[in-house]
């Protein structure tokens, strides 16, 4: 590792003071150790944020849920204030890494670390959630669906912390879901896909709002615009999901890796996309 | 410019030890190098594997992938801390006794991994106490004996 000074700021001032541009937050780490032992990263202090009094916080809020940024993954997963609403954040907290990655890793650890494949990151912009990020002169909120700008890059600016997530409270009528394909278990994923449904008022099979979101198959976790529009307004068949599908797949702009060829992925995106609507309709009707 | 070293105070297996550590050193490191405690094992190095599960806090977690310095002011248990003197833990007694362990490597981080699962949750069925060990790679057993293990262990404490 290159050297560095470690720091265990008390307060999120402090922390806030500590964040030079040569300065890298550390939650978890279970990201960050690695990309440090491989010197992937010319920091030279380390601000440890675990110090830092509720900072891991899950409450209900004025209009939905704030989640902390240092929540570990298997505090989200376990919350009986997300699983109520937030299926799609539920399902994708669980399966995460292993049980040791889960007592570990944050939810502001696994979006600013900006992997095109974070889990959390699909379920999130599909609920339409914010980031709130804070530096010395106050705190701004950044749509998840704008936080990324490629691979470990994130729409942050020197100086800048995430603190926490606000997830807005789930409408009436409205559903969410999560699916995703792996090679093993503890690998990272192939494809993941949520989808938040919204259904219309007054015709229970019609679809008022659909918003879909596709992870490790762009430089970056991306909303399936084609896919979305193809289902607002329509009534939801089997044709309807089909077609919704077929959309998503033409929105991905998958590439070969070491673990799947971009044709594989572009048909799993088809296949997710299809269970992930038919899920989160199902629970937009209140039967799963 | 080199890491600095940074004083910590971990309790570690009930008792306190202060030292003063690199910033950079690892808590597997600090446990296995510092302190002598060799029982956790490192594996892969990279939190795939498990080899270094610890509990921290009362979570399990992967040694290898945190700082010592993260660990000041915490509670640590590993592998030496579960048997009582000569009289080894339940679960030890049902490892030995299933013959849950072949080359070895793996044991003192899957004991951990079962500890942490009954520590929570005192009685799981059969595929609870396959999830609970779920972190953790064995790469001779089949893992069918070692999850035989864990539930013995839960009948016997």
């Amino acid at each position: 590792m290159r050297p560095f000074h470690y720091r265990a700021p008390r307060s999120l001032d402090e922390a806030l003071a500590l964040l030079t541009p040569r300065a890298v937050p550390l939650a978890g780490g279970t990201d960050l150790f690695l990309k440090m032992e491989r010197r992937q990263t010319q920091a030279d202090t380390v601000v440890d944020l675990k110090r830092i009094p509720e900072l891991d916080r899950i409450e209900a809020v004025d209009g939905g849920v704030r989640i902390g940024a240092l929540a570990l993954m298997d505090s989200l997963g376990a919350s009986s204030l997300i699983a109520g609403q937030y299926e799609a954040l539920t399902r994708s907290a669980r399966v995460v890494g292993s049980i040791q990655t889960r007592n570990r890793a944050t939810l502001g650890g696994n979006l600013a670390n900006a992997s095109p494949a974070a889990d959390t990151a699909p379920p999130l912009m599909a609920l339409g959630a914010s980031a709130e990020v804070a530096d010395a002169g106050g705190t701004r909120q950044v749509p998840v669906d704008r936080l990324f700008l490629g691979p470990g890059r994130t729409a942050l600016r020197d100086g800048e912390l995430l603190t926490a997530i606000l997830v807005p409270a789930l409408p009436a009528r409205a559903g969410s879901s999560f699916h995703r394909c792996v090679r093993t278990a503890m690998d990272i994923a192939l494809v993941n896909c949520a989808a938040f449904i919204r259904l219309d008022e007054d015709h229970p099979d019609t679809v008022a709002e659909a918003r879909i979101a596709l992870g490790a198959v762009a430089p970056t976790p991306l909303r399936a615009a084609s896919a979305e529009t193809r289902l607002a307004g329509a009534r939801l068949d089997e044709d309807v999901v089909e077609a919704a599908g077929e959309c998503a797949a033409s929105d991905a702009r998958p590439i070969d890796d070491v673990r799947a060829s971009a044709d594989y992925r572009r048909e799993m995106v088809r296949v997710l996309t299809r269970r992930a609507i038919r899920s989160a309709f199902r629970r937009a009707r209140g039967e799963a | 410019m080199e890491t600095p070293r940074i004083r910590i105070t971990v309790t570690v297996n009930g008792e306190a030890v202060s030292e003063d550590v690199p910033g950079d050193r690892s808590l597997l490191d600090f446990l296995r190098d510092d302190l002598g405690l060799t029982g956790t094992k490192e594996g892969c190095g990279e939190g795939e594997c498990g080899a270094c599960s610890v509990i921290v806090g009362g979570r399990l977690v992967d040694a290898c992938l945190i700082f010592a310095a993260e660990a000041d002011g915490r509670n640590v248990e590993t592998v030496e801390g579960l048997a009582d003197g000569e009289v080894l833990h339940p679960l030890q007694r049902a490892f030995a006794a299933a013959g849950a362990a072949q080359c070895g490597y793996c044991t003192p981080g899957m004991l951990m991994a079962g500890k942490a699962l009954l520590d929570r949750n005192p009685s799981p069925t059969r595929e609870e106490a396959a999830h609970g060990i779920a972190g953790n790679l064995c790469r001779c057993t089949g893992y069918g004996t070692i999850i035989q293990a864990v539930m013995e262990a839960a009948k016997e404490s």
